[in-house]
This record gives C-alpha cells, sequence and structure tokens, in this order.
C-alpha cells in the first residue's frame, strides 16, 4: 500500500485535494439534473473519502510534528499563506469529515426532496470547509475555513430545516459568528505581537508559537479563542443553540453538525488553545473553570435530555454531555486526558452521528419525533431495533464499544489531576443510562399499541448500507483502538511537552526572582 | 508473581517456569465459542424477527407450526447454543484436568493483542488462568450448558426463541471475559457485557411494559455500582500505573496495613460489588429481574452474573485484607443483607420472588466470607449456590411451564407464578419435587447437602475471625455471627414454606386445571438431576478438617480441598491478615468449637424445615384471587420494607423534578433569555435579519460563498 502511495506521490497533493475536490465537486452537482444530482454528489464524496484512507497508511505514526506539509504565500504583505498539514490531532478529524459526509449525503436520498442541486452543493461545500479547518496551518486560512463552516451550515437548516428554522439558523449563526469574532480580534492581536518579534507580520501556525506572551496577554488571548471554541463545542452556558440547531436542521445537517463541526472546537482547543497559550491553559483557575464547565455540561446537560419528549433534541443534549468529556479530558493535560479526549470526539462523532441518521429514518417513516408516539417498533423493524440498540450502546460508553475506550481515558486522566471533579464526571455514567434507556425503551420497546407504529418498514438496504459500516466501527474501535492511539500519541506529547516547557521558561523568567520554584502539576504522567 | 512471603520477586522468571509447567489447552476457545455461538443465533434471530415481522404488520402473530414442521431458525439454536457451551465446557475441564495435575503457584497469563495503549496506561487483551479463574470458568460453563440445555425445553414455544440463545450466549461470553480477563478493565467489559444482557434478557419479553421496565431499572441500578468499580481502578491506576492483576497485586502487599488509600479503592470495588450481587442498598434490581424467562434468572439472578461481586472481591483479595474498615464493611452489608433479604421472602406468595429474595440473601452470605478473610469459603458457597440456586430456579421454571399450559390451556387467567394458585403438585411433577427438596435442604445448611458445609464453614469463619487475637472490631463481628445464624434459622423456613406452599397439601389449581399439569421432558429434567446431584456432593470437596473425622471420607477430594486449592490466590491475604491480626480463634463467642456449633447449626436448621413443614402443612391457603388483606408486620414485610417506594420518593422523582427544572427555567428561560435578548437587539437593527427573510437570499450568499472561494483559489495558484 505504502509502495503504492509513494508512487503516486499521494503525500503531496492529498491534502489540497480533499479541500479542492469536494469544492470543485460544486459543478458537476449544479450541472447534473435533478433526478441524478444525489448519486452524483454521493460518488463525488465517496471518491473523496476513499483518496483521504490513502492517510492511515501515508501518516508516519512516529512523527509528532506536521506531516505533508505545504505552503504557498497568499498575501504576502500580511504573511498570510496557504498552508496545510496534517498531525496525529487532525488526521481522524480529517478522516472522520470525509466519511461522514458521504455518509450524510448518501442519508439524504429521501430526506431531501426539493431543491436537491443546492443542497448536495452546500453539503460539498460544507466538507471542504470542515476539511479545511483541520488542515490548515494559517491562522488566517484557519479562521477563513472555520467561518466558511457557518454560511452552508446555515442555509442547510434554514432551508431545508423544520418549523422553526429561520429562529434557528439565525440563532446559530448569531451565536457562532459573535464567538468566533472575539477569535479575530485574538488572532490580530497575536500577529500584531508577531510583527513586533520577529518583524514582519505572519499567521503562520509554526512562527506563532515562537511569540512570547506575557502570562496577561496570555490569558486574555486565551478567552477569545475559547469563547469561539467553547460556543462552538458547546460547552456550558453556551449550548442553547445547539438543541434548536438540531431539532430544526435536515438529517444530513445534524449528521455533519454533531459529527464534524463541533469537533472544530475541541480540536481548536488541541491544535491552538493549548500550544499558542500553554500557561494559561494551565493556570490553575482557567483548568479549574474549564473542567467545571465540562463536569456541569456533562451532568446537567444528561439531566435536561432525559425530560425530552423529542427525540432529536435528547440526542442533541447528549451532544453538550458527551462533549463535556472531550474538555474534560483536554484539561486533564496529560496524555491520557488527551488521547481520550480524542477518541471520544471520533466514537462521539461515529455514535451520535448514527443516531441522528437513525432518528431521522424514524422521521422518514413517522413524520414525528415525539417519543411517545412511538413504542414497540423492535417487533416489526427487528433490523432498525439492533442498530439502534448498538449504537444506543455506543453512545452511552459500554465497554467493547468506541464509547467506552474515550470516556474512561479522559476521566481516567482527569482523575490523575483533578480527583473530586472526575468523582463527579463519572457519575455522567448513570445519568446516560437514565437518559438513554427510557428513550429506547419507549421507541423500541414497549406494547406495539399504535397502528401507524404496525406499518413502519424496517431497514432499506441503503439504510443498511449507511448503518452496518457506523456500527462496525463502533465495536471495533471498541476492541481495537491501539492503532489509533498509537497514531496520535506522537502528536499529543508535542501539544504536552510544549506545556512543560513553557511552564519551565515562565519558571526560568521567574525563578530571578523567586527563589522556590513552584511545583506546578504538568501533564506529565 | 504471588508470594508467600509477601514481598514482590523476581517477576518475569517465575513465570516462564511455571508456563513450561502448565501446558493451557485452547483457552481462547472456551471465550470465543459462545461468542461464535451468538453470531450464529444472533443471526437467525434477526432473520426470524425479520418473518415474524411481516406477520405482525398485518396485526397478526406468526405461526411457528405452519406446515407441521418448524423453521430453520427455530431448530438449529436448540443444537447451535448448548452444543456451543457443552465444547466450551469440555474445554474447560481439560484445562481445569492439566493444572490439578501441576503445581501451579504463580496465574498463568496469556496475551492476544494491545487493547489499550496510551503513552501513559497500557492494557492487553489478556486471559489468566489461574486456580480461581478456571473455577469460576467451570462453574460458568458447566451450569451455563445445564441451563442451556434446560432452556430448549423451557423456551422452545417462543416466538424470540433463537434471539434468546443469541444474548444466553453473549451472555456466557462476557462471563467469561468477566471471570478470565487479566485486568481490572478487561473484568469490567465483562462486568458491564453480563449487565448488558441481563438487561436484555430481563426485557426480553420487550412488548410488556412491566418487563422492559425491570430491564432498565436493573441496568440503571448496576451502573450505580459501576461508577464505583470505575473509579476504583481510577484510584489503583494512580497507585500502581497498572491495572493487570499480576503486577498489580504483587506491588500491593507493599502497601501500608490499613491506609486510606486502600480503604478507599476496596469501598468503591465494593460498591461496584454491591450492584452487580445486589446488595444492600442496590439491590433493588433482583427482585424486578424476575420479569425475565425462569431459566435466566437460574443463569444470570442466581448461578453466575449476580455472584461476580463475590469473585471481585476475592480477585482483590490482597487490597481487601489491607483493609480492614472495607472487610468490616463488606461483611457488615453481607449480614445485613442476608437477613433483610431473608426477612421479605418470608411473606412473598410469587415463587420467583421467594428465591430471588433468598438469592439476595444467599450473597449476603458469601460476602461475610469474604468480609471475614475466608475468601476461599466465599467462593465455596458462591460455587454450591450456583448449584442448588440453579436447581430452585430451574424447578419453579418447571413448575411455572406446567402451571402456564395448564392455566393457558383451559383459558385461566390466573397468576402461574403465585404459590396460592399451586398446592399438591408433587403428585404430578414427581422429579421436581424431589430434586427440588434436595435443593432446600442444601440451602437451609443441612448435613450433609452441599449448602451445609459452605455456608457452615462462613459463620464459622466470622465467629473465629471476631475472635482473633488482634480482631479489628470483635463484638461487631459477633453480631454478625449471631445475625448470620438467625438468617440461616429464617432461610430453612421460608424454603419450607415456599416447598409446602407448592408441592404438598391439597391442590389449588382449579378442578379442570389440575388435569393439564405434567411433569416436564427430559430435556429439563435431566439438568435437574444432575443440578440435584452437584448440590448434594459439591459440600464434600471442602469439608473442614475438624469435621473430617465425623464425615465418611471420600478420598482425597476431602479435607479442605478447595481451600487448598486456591491458596495461591489467597496466601498473600492470609499473611498479610495473620501479621496484623493474629491467629483466628478455635472457640465461638459463647464457647464451643467448630464441630460443635456445625451440629448445632444443622439440627436448627433440621429441626426449622421439620417443624414448619408439619406446621404450614395444616395451614389453609386461600387462592390468590380469594386472599385477604395483609396487616401489620406481614404487610410491610410483603410491600418488601417499601423500599422501592421510598427510594421512589427520596431519589427518582426528585432527580426527573429537577431534571424538568434545569430544562424549563435554567435553559429555556434564563439562559436562552440572555441569548434571545442579544437577538432581540440584533433584529432592532433590522437590517441582516430582514435581508435572510427574502426567498432569493440564499442564491446571494452562495454566489458570495464561490467569489470568496474563486478569490482564495487565485490568489494561490
Amino acid at each position: 500500500m505504502t509502495t503504492l502511495l509513494d508512487f503516486v506521490s499521494y503525500s503531496d497533493w492529498v491534502l489540497h485535494t480533499l479541500i479542492w475536490m469536494p469544492i470543485l465537486g460544486i459543478i458537476p452537482v449544479l450541472w447534473a439534473d435533478e433526478q441524478r444530482v444525489k448519486h452524483v454528489a454521493f460518488w463525488w464524496s465517496a471518491v473523496v473519502f476513499i483518496l483521504s484512507l490513502g492517510l492511515w497508511w501515508a501518516f508516519d505514526p512516529t512523527v509528532g510534528g506536521m506531516q505533508m506539509e505545504s505552503a504557498t504565500p497568499w498575501i504576502e504583505s500580511w504573511g498570510v499563506s496557504y498552508s496545510l498539514g496534517i498531525d496525529g490531532i487532525s488526521l481522524f478529524m480529517v478522516m472522520l469529515t470525509t466519511f461522514m459526509a458521504s455518509i450524510s449525503i448518501l442519508a439524504s436520498f429521501n430526506y431531501i426532496q426539493d431543491r436537491q442541486r443546492p443542497f448536495y452543493a452546500l453539503m460539498l461545500i460544507l466538507e471542504a470547509g470542515v476539511v479545511g479547518v483541520f488542515l490548515a496551518t494559517d491562522l488566517f486560512l484557519f479562521y477563513v475555513f472555520f467561518e466558511l463552516t457557518l454560511v452552508p451550515m446555515y442555509f442547510i437548516i434554514g432551508i431545508w430545516g423544520g418549523a422553526r428554522r429561520i429562529y434557528a439558523a439565525i440563532k446559530f449563526f448569531l451565536y457562532t459568528a459573535l464567538g468566533s469574532l472575539l477569535m479575530l480580534v485574538g488572532i490580530l492581536y497575536l500577529v500584531y505581537r508577531a510583527k513586533m518579534f520577529i518583524g514582519a507580520p505572519t499567521f503562520a501556525y509554526s512562527d506563532l508559537l515562537q511569540v512570547p506572551l506575557s502570562g496577561t496577554e496570555q490569558l486574555w488571548l486565551f478567552g477569545a479563542f475559547a469563547l469561539a471554541f467553547s460556543v462552538k463545542i458547546p460547552v456550558f452556558p453556551f449550548h442553547t443553540w445547539l438543541p434548536d440547531a438540531h431539532v430544526e436542521a435536515p438529517t444530513p445537517g445534524s449528521v455533519i453538525l454533531a459529527a464534524v463541526l463541533l469537533k472544530m472546537g475541541t480540536y481548536g482547543f488541541m491544535r491552538f488553545l493549548l500550544p499558542l497559550f500553554p500557561i494559561a491553559a494551565q493556570h490553575p483557575v482557567v483548568v479549574t473553570t474549564m473542567l467545571v464547565l465540562a463536569v456541569i455540561g456533562i451532568i446537567y446537560t444528561a439531566c435536561v435530555a432525559a425530560v425530552q419528549s423529542d427525540a432529536k433534541k435528547l440526542v442533541a443534549y447528549t451532544s453538550v454531555a458527551h462533549m463535556g468529556f472531550v474538555v474534560l479530558g483536554i484539561f486533564a493535560l496529560n496524555l491520557n486526558g488527551l488521547q481520550g479526549g480524542l477518541i471520544v470526539m471520533i466514537s462521539h462523532g461515529i455514535s451520535t452521528g448514527a443516531l441522528f441518521l437513525l432518528l431521522g429514518m424514524l422521521y422518514e417513516r413517522r413524520h414525528t419525533r415525539e417519543i411517545q408516539e412511538f413504542g414497540g417498533i423492535a417487533r416489526v423493524a427487528p433490523w432498525f431495533a439492533t442498530a439502534f440498540v448498538i449504537t444506543a450502546l455506543a453512545s452511552i460508553g459500554v465497554p467493547g464499544t468506541s464509547g467506552f475506550i474515550g470516556e474512561f481515558l479522559a476521566l481516567l486522566g482527569a482523575f490523575e489531576t483533578h480527583k473530586v471533579l472526575t468523582l463527579v464526571a463519572t457519575l455522567g455514567v448513570i445519568f446516560a443510562a437514565y437518559y438513554m434507556l427510557p428513550m429506547v425503551q419507549r421507541v423500541f420497546f414497549n406494547p406495539l399499541d399504535k397502528q401507524e407504529n404496525r406499518e413502519i418498514e424496517d431497514l432499506s438496504k441503503r439504510e443498511l448500507a449507511i448503518l452496518a459500516p457506523l456500527c462496525a466501527l463502533m465495536i471495533w474501535i471498541g476492541w481495537n483502538p491501539t492503532p489509533l492511539l498509537d497514531r496520535m500519541e506522537p502528536s499529543v506529547q508535542v501539544v504536552l511537552e510544549r506545556l512543560d516547557e513553557a511552564i519551565l521558561e515562565d519558571q526560568a523568567r521567574v525563578g530571578d526572582e523567586v527563589n522556590e520554584p513552584q511545583v506546578v502539576d504538568g501533564g506529565q504522567e | 508473581m504471588y508470594n508467600a512471603l509477601g514481598i514482590s520477586v523476581q517477576g518475569g522468571q517465575a513465570t516462564v517456569e511455571t508456563a513450561a509447567q502448565f501446558q493451557p489447552f485452547f483457552p481462547g476457545l472456551i471465550i470465543l465459542l459462545p461468542l461464535i455461538g451468538f453470531l450464529i443465533n444472533g443471526a437467525l434471530a434477526l432473520r426470524h424477527a425479520q418473518v415474524s415481522a411481516s406477520a405482525v404488520r398485518l396485526g397478526g402473530e406468526l405461526d411457528l407450526d405452519e406446515g407441521g414442521h418448524l423453521p430453520a431458525t427455530h431448530t438449529l439454536p436448540s443444537y447451535v447454543a448448548p452444543g456451543v457451551m457443552l465444547v466450551a465446557f469440555l474445554i474447560a475441564s481439560v484445562n481445569f484436568a492439566r493444572m490439578l495435575s501441576v503445581e501451579l503457584h504463580d496465574p498463568h497469563v496469556i496475551e492476544y493483542w494491545t487493547w489499550i495503549a496510551t503513552g501513559a496506561f497500557t492494557v492487553e487483551a489478556a486471559i489468566q488462568l489461574d486456580q480461581l479463574s478456571i473455577l469460576m470458568t467451570m462453574i460458568v460453563t458447566g451450569v451455563g450448558f445445564l441451563i442451556h440445555l434446560f432452556s430448549v425445553g423451557y423456551m422452545r414455544d417462543d416466538a424470540g426463541y433463537p434471539r434468546y440463545f443469541s444474548y444466553l450466549n453473549l451472555f456466557i461470553f462476557f462471563m467469561l471475559v468477566l471471570v478470565m480477563g487479566a485486568s481490572y478493565p478487561l473484568m469490567f467489559v465483562g462486568w458491564e457485557g453480563v449487565g448488558l444482557c441481563s438487561y436484555l434478557l430481563i426485557g426480553f419479553w420487550f412488548s410488556d411494559r412491566e418487563k422492559s421496565d425491570a430491564g432498565k431499572k436493573a441496568f440503571i441500578v448496576n451502573r450505580i455500582g459501576d461508577v464505583g468499580f470505575l473509579i476504583a481502578m481510577f484510584l489503583l491506576f494512580g497507585m500502581f500505573g497498572t491495572l493487570d492483576f499480576v503486577p498489580l497485586f504483587s506491588q500491593a502487599a507493599d502497601l501500608e496495613y490499613g491506609s486510606r488509600l486502600v480503604t478507599a479503592v476496596t469501598l468503591f470495588l465494593f460498591l461496584g460489588a454491591a450492584g452487580k450481587s445486589a446488595q444492600i442498598p442496590l439491590y433493588v434490581w433482583l427482585p424486578d429481574a424476575m420479569a425475565g424467562p425462569t431459566p435466566v434468572s437460574a443463569l444470570i439472578h442466581a448461578a453466575t452474573m449476580v455472584t461476580a461481586g463475590v469473585y471481585l472481591v476475592a480477585r482483590s483479595s490482597v487490597l481487601y485484607a489491607l483493609s480492614p474498615i472495607a472487610s468490616a464493611t463488606v461483611a457488615g452489608v453481607g449480614v445485613l443483607t442476608a437477613l433483610f433479604a431473608a426477612t421479605i421472602a418470608l411473606k412473598q406468595n410469587d415463587i420467583k420472588k421467594v428465591l430471588a429474595y433468598s438469592t439476595i440473601s444467599q450473597l449476603g452470605y458469601m460476602f461475610v466470607g469474604v468480609g471475614v478473610g475466608a475468601y476461599a469459603a466465599g467462593i465455596f458457597h458462591l460455587m454450591t449456590h450456583a448449584f442448588f440456586k440453579a436447581l430452585l430456579f430451574l424447578g419453579a421454571g418447571a413448575v411455572i411451564h406446567s402451571m402456564h399450559h395448564s392455566l393457558h390451556r383451559t383459558n385461566n387467567h390466573q397468576d402461574p407464578q403465585d404459590m396460592r394458585n399451586m398446592g399438591g403438585l408433587r403428585t404430578f411433577m414427581p422429579i421436581t419435587w424431589g430434586t427440588m427438596w434436595v435443593a432446600t435442604f442444601a440451602i437451609s445448611g443441612i448435613w450433609p447437602f452441599a449448602g451445609f458445609f459452605s455456608k457452615d464453614e462462613i459463620i464459622w469463619q466470622t465467629a473465629a475471625f471476631g475472635g482473633a487475637a488482634k480482631a479489628p472490631y470483635p463484638m461487631l463481628y459477633q453480631v454478625y455471627w449471631v445475625i448470620a445464624l438467625v438468617a440461616a434459622i429464617l432461610t430453612a423456613f421460608y424454603m419450607t414454606r415456599m416447598m409446602v406452599m407448592t408441592f404438598h397439601g391439597a391442590s389449588r389449581t382449579g378442578v379442570e386445571e389440575v388435569k393439564h399439569l405434567h411433569e416436564s421432558p427430559p430435556v429439563m429434567w435431566i439438568p435437574l438431576i444432575a443440578l440435584a446431584l452437584f448440590s448434594v456432593v459439591a459440600g464434600w470437596i471442602n469439608v473442614p478438617e475438624a469435621l473430617r473425622e465425623t464425615f465418611i471420607g471420600l478420598g482425597p477430594l476431602t479435607g479442605e480441598w478447595l481451600h487448598h486449592w486456591l491458596e495461591p490466590i489467597t496466601e498473600q491475604a492470609h499473611h498479610i491478615q495473620e501479621l496484623n491480626l493474629g491467629e483466628v480463634a478455635e472457640q465461638a463467642p459463647f464457647g464451643g468449637g467448630e464441630v460443635t456449633w456445625a451440629l448445632v447449626s444443622t439440627t436448627l436448621a433440621l429441626v426449622t424445615v421439620l417443624a414448619s413443614f408439619q406446621f404450614l402443612r395444616r395451614q389453609n391457603v386461600k387462592v390468590a384471587a380469594e386472599d385477604t388483606e395483609l396487616s401489620g408486620l406481614s404487610k410491610v414485610l410483603y410491600n418488601k420494607w417499601y423500599v422501592d417506594e421510598i427510594y421512589d420518593r427520596l431519589i427518582v422523582q426528585p432527580l426527573i423534578k429537577s431534571s424538568r427544572f434545569c430544562w424549563k427555567v435554567i435553559d429555556a428561560r434564563v439562559i436562552d433569555g440572555v441569548v434571545n435578548g442579544v437577538g432581540w437587539a440584533a433584529r432592532a437593527l433590522g437590517f441582516i435579519v430582514s435581508m435572510f427573510q427574502t426567498g432569493t437570499v440564499n442564491m446571494y450568499a452562495f454566489v458570495l460563498t464561490i467569489g470568496a472561494l474563486i478569490i482564495l483559489g487565485v490568489s494561490v495558484f
């Protein structure tokens, strides 16, 4: 495999292709006739996914830094360049994006009936935008992609959404746009400081890492970035856009939103927040605040989820709880925590994506999402019920599924540094059962007492083809996450080393004044 | 790397030497076979469900006997499911025999692949073969096979037959992961896996809301315990940097006796054990779990899964030995549960409910055993209980099966599980009657049945532990000892009551109905006979030395064999105990040695059985429909001390109410209030918003996006 990839010099073009090919896909999609457009879009995205698969082999798991890097000057006077790269943190995010994009396009076949061409074009732009976010190594480029994802998502919700789609779309847009505006200010300040330090403005990630920042500066910048990312994740209390957006969004929109868009936030934490502002990120107040918010997110949203009557809203709230585990893992600031957080990101992408797909399929059959309208469906749709139960179990982190690995590692990591908070977070395991099992019961079990439910069809071949790989991945990762963890580890190490170095440098600086060096709970295991 | 002196020694070297001695025989297959069975049966189940779904969709039910022969999806599981179990049991037996023939001191660990490996934490997918795990494996596969066999008869007419066996096989798979896993995380996989299967099997008849609820309750209550298990693992990882049994326990010996950390770990572990093994305060799920098919109750909720907590404590014996507080807690919770559940069992009328509370009570005894440092005794009772309680449940299943058929044939809608509707079944079901009496003698602790040896061992060890030279809380253990004796008497009483109400006296089933009562087919009574045999002889493998003279020896198997067999597992714990507590007492608190008290307890049990038999036989039991309302203590006991109601009032309802508050007030009013305020201000500006509401704006923005991208593209290339 590696030989083949070398032969076509895969590493040289793949990253560009993963961004530009979906964009180029707009042309055939807009050009195809209304009947064929969905097939064109699906196969186009499938090819993108297949191309991205090569990354599994082309990626060197022993290297911690960026790989397959390339940089082309773009706006030279500002120091902006079109530069891409991939490492162990972004690798699986990219693969998850290309995978879930094709899956959700395949899942749109029945759901999207009108205005298909713009819909599929927007999906492809969205895919390009998200891949761009994960690959950009220039902060300007990153910001462009980060904002670019807003636009197609806004229209997907606003045009193909449910009854309150306009409200949801605007709420989504304003929430996230306001959040990221502050980040833009932060980026500009960073570039300004870079200019002072290097002599020329630069947006390049690797350059910005060199810029020395005082503790106060770091705290302010951290705040600006953290707000943007926290809205995106979302972290409690910035989460209320999410349930509305999910409930109104069409199924493919929800899938993409849950599976990859939210990950841009936690990715931002790992890629930018920790390495760029290492002192602030290790400040006890900051860490405690983030952990407390994460723990509230885990428990509070689980409770709120449990009392929802709309199944989709329920799953939307559980997303906040799951992302709480990611934030918990990240601010454990150690290997187990960060690697666990990354696995939760992957697992949540797959399992929550699958849950939204399944609820969408249910909606297509019954045109309702009210839990009480269902009951006993397992009797008429056994494949459907089986897929749903497997997904639900992965979602609540039953061992043997991907969900367990991530949550376990994130909690294990967090426990090393914050015992009491992690103890509370672990209770989330109970709350997960508390929100998920009653829903499963009321939809799939209980008496089959409604005639409409009796007529529900089981999964079609297309639907099975969508769900089977997802379920297989959940179980495979549950039993063999090591290949994933191996590829992440060196890159996570780089982040942690940077945190430690920053503390040492800071101590060296402070050490002149204070004799006694502080003992800081760093990221070492 | 267990070491008699508690000093960690040359790790790798010792393992290599033992590996040469003990040759395992395809141990991986033992786990793999039930998994294969699950996959085959699962595929059949889905196929079968698909066919019956189309019948349901038309408003009917699938007629199984259409055309006179059953479909393949209904016949294949009868061979596949018990078949894989039999082969797994045989392979386990070979391993057991090989282990018997060698001196295996250190556990034999076989690694398959690296399961989880971050830079800081590694755990292998590995199984551990040692005296404890092989014994558990034998019980799980052996009793499991018999119950699979019984199920072939019991579940034959059920529409979900292949699905039933797929769950059952999956359960065995996870149970084997639990007992054979070489590390806490792997054990936890089995731990939650069996909980999952228990959930699926309790709610097997998921169209019934009550049964479905019971499954859900089991899962959620179990997860409360699982949190304890998880936190214990986090603590252990912090202490040792590993969660693999072998390196962890060899380091554990260096810990300080009674340190707070060890106490915390062991108490959290016990929370997990209390959830899985239905101890106070987390026992409430087990009585409800009786909603599942009766063989499931026998396998999961009596013989195997619920004993996992006892296994966990025994496995972690080194840690428990280091914490006198945790050990006292384990024993205390155990003895209280034993008594508490026994009182409830006194007044239950549902035959399965009696057995459920009896199981909770007996599990309590096992925890007393492992709580007083008699780890082998706890495991001993686990084993004998697996036989006689599985037998009792299967016997009850046979009774219910027969009752169900006769009530069904006569269109009678009485409850087939209510003992008030039974009576006099002895004449119709002699094999069931006889074997169940054997089990009743065993559980009551009557010599020479199995339960006598195991239960008496625990009660005696409680007294002896309390009398140890430096016992931490001697008075406490004396109280435990008295309660254990009282609960034993209650056990003999409620079991006799169950037998009398079911099998003796006049029949209350109804004149027409009686004609349809019948003994079970051989596929069901053969397992009963086999289990009855074990319910007698299983106790003989661990006869205490003191009793040996009074017991006619049975060759090499007598004389505390099990105790010695498990020594490599427990010796480290015993060593810690001896160091810190001194020698255990030879006399009970009120005087008298082991033999005396064994005689006293078996006499008490026998007298209770005989007296209550005479007393209850003459009692006039009314059928369920005509029974009068209870009052006073009887009512409280019948209603299970109202614990479920108290939990509902104190925990469940407040949780739901506060969840609603979080949603309706905090989320919708507070947070969204702020957000909408900001949004309203934006709307007042009006500009953007009004633009978004014109129908064509999407094309505008679309063009905008494309434009931006083109600029981006052009400036790059």
